[in-house]
């Protein structure tokens, strides 16, 4: 059970960041994975009070505040409609109604879990984040960072067009995942990435050209045989790396046939 | 360190301590129905309503419900004394025991969708475990309970 001695509800971001930089401080987002933690606080920081908890829209992205929750974002109508509902499938198998309400998009985000959902969704809509002292930074590169003590301040979805589908696979229900798999196509691009590996989550690219005659069953076939190759998995109580590396090709093929149905409609 | 929040309408000033969790806050507030469960934010048991959103008790630090309005189930008599009769009448629980928290999302369902499908009933009361049952009664005691609900709205 974590012990705190001192609980801080910051007035500013100054304050919550200059507080943080002591090593026995810690920001509190949802506090539920950090309530699992044996662990002594100092300092807990309480970013509550900060006006962190909306998500603004703007022409050209949706500004997600780091205490937004998951359940917000799960209900948020726009960012659900930008990513045809991947944001909401994302989320919705995380264990309850009471939990999303309190889990936060900075706690979820800034600890980069390796069974993370939600950095799956938000790397592969191009999110980026904005921390208080690096500044704004692809959640991508964000993903591969080592932990510091910075403060994640918001998340930025840009408002781009796109195709996204949302898959997981999960051994009961409300547990955590044993894969994840996001597929966003853009007019640029295709992002498919592969998270609960269990490691922080992974994008990979078209690189080889696979699907640059569209989609079609035999190249989302084909990309699917291709992220089973290059995307490296490990062994938990949850799975296999073998079993996650079959899901790895399965989920990706999945998700690009569903985008090829998605384009068939309009 | 010194709150001040609302418990079921009660304005509560109380000194605690930084890691107090509200489930145990309110508990020392003679809300008993806020039952430990998993302790792992799983369960359900300890659901209560934060500014009228349910959230787990368990995974609140008091000091962060600190000016805001939390409700138990003691502070829903009314609402949840119609709803119970309907669990009640299906024999629904053996033990009883995730019942409080069960009644305290399913009362939450009912205020944010009042006439959910049973895909929509399933996928919100998923965070509600219940050890002793399928889940069958509930299911039936929220049914008959809607369908109560409709009639009486259609009579009006």
């Amino acid at each position: 059970m974590i012990e705190i001695a001192k609980y801080v509800k910051a007035e500013s971001l100054e304050e919550a960041y200059e507080l943080n930089q002591k090593k026995s401080s810690t920001i509190i987002g949802g506090m539920l994975w950090l309530k699992m933690q044996k662990k002594r606080v100092g300092t807990a920081i309480d970013l509550s009070g900060l006006g962190l908890d909306t998500i603004e829209e703007t022409e050209e992205e949706y500004r997600i505040g780091a205490m937004v929750t998951l359940r917000q974002i799960e209900q948020h109508a726009g960012l659900n409609a930008l990513t045809c509902g991947a944001a909401k499938e994302s989320v919705r198998h995380i264990v309850g109604v009471q939990f999303r309400n309190l889990a936060t998009v900075g706690g979820s985000l800034f600890g980069r879990y390796g069974f993370s959902d939600v950095l799956t969704f938000f790397m592969a809509v191009g999110a980026k984040v904005e921390l208080y002292h690096r500044g704004i930074i692809p959640v991508e590169e964000f993903a591969r960072l080592p932990y510091d003590r910075d403060l994640l301040v918001r998340v930025l979805v840009p408002k781009q067009t796109q195709k996204t589908v949302y898959l997981s696979q999960r051994n009961t229900k409300t547990d955590f995942p044993v894969l994840t798999c996001c597929v966003c196509s853009t007019d640029e691009e295709v992002r498919c990435v592969i998270g609960a590996r269990p490691a922080r989550a992974v994008c990979l690219r078209d690189e080889n050209g696979i699907l640059k005659g569209g989609i079609t069953p035999e190249s989302a076939a084909a990309f699917g045989t291709y992220a089973k190759e290059k995307i490296t998995t490990g062994s938990n109580l949850r799975g296999s790396s073998e079993y996650r590396s079959i899901l790895t090709g399965v989920l990706a093929k999945r998700a690009l046939t569903a985008i090829a149905s998605m384009e068939g409609e309009e | 360190m010194q709150i001040e929040l609302w418990v079921n309408e009660k304005k509560i000033s109380a000194d605690i301590e930084p890691d107090l969790l509200l489930i145990d806050f309110l508990r020392k507030q003679g809300c008993k129905s806020v039952k430990r469960g998993c302790e792992t934010a799983n369960c359900g048991l300890c659901t209560v309503f934060l500014d009228d959103k349910p959230v787990l008790s368990c995974g609140v630090l008091a000091a962060r419900a600190a000016g805001h309005r939390v409700v138990t189930l003691e502070g829903l008599q009314d609402e949840a004394q119609e709803f119970g009769a309907y669990i009640a009448d299906q024999g629904a629980e053996q033990c009883g025991f995730c019942n409080p928290g069960l009644m305290m999302n399913a009362i939450a369902m009912f205020r944010e969708n009042p006439d959910p499908t049973e895909e929509e009933i399933l996928e919100y009361l998923s965070g509600n475990l219940c050890r002793c049952s399928g889940y069958e009664g509930q299911m039936r005691g929220i049914q008959s309970y809607l369908a109560y609900k409709r009639e009486k709205g259609a009579s009006k």
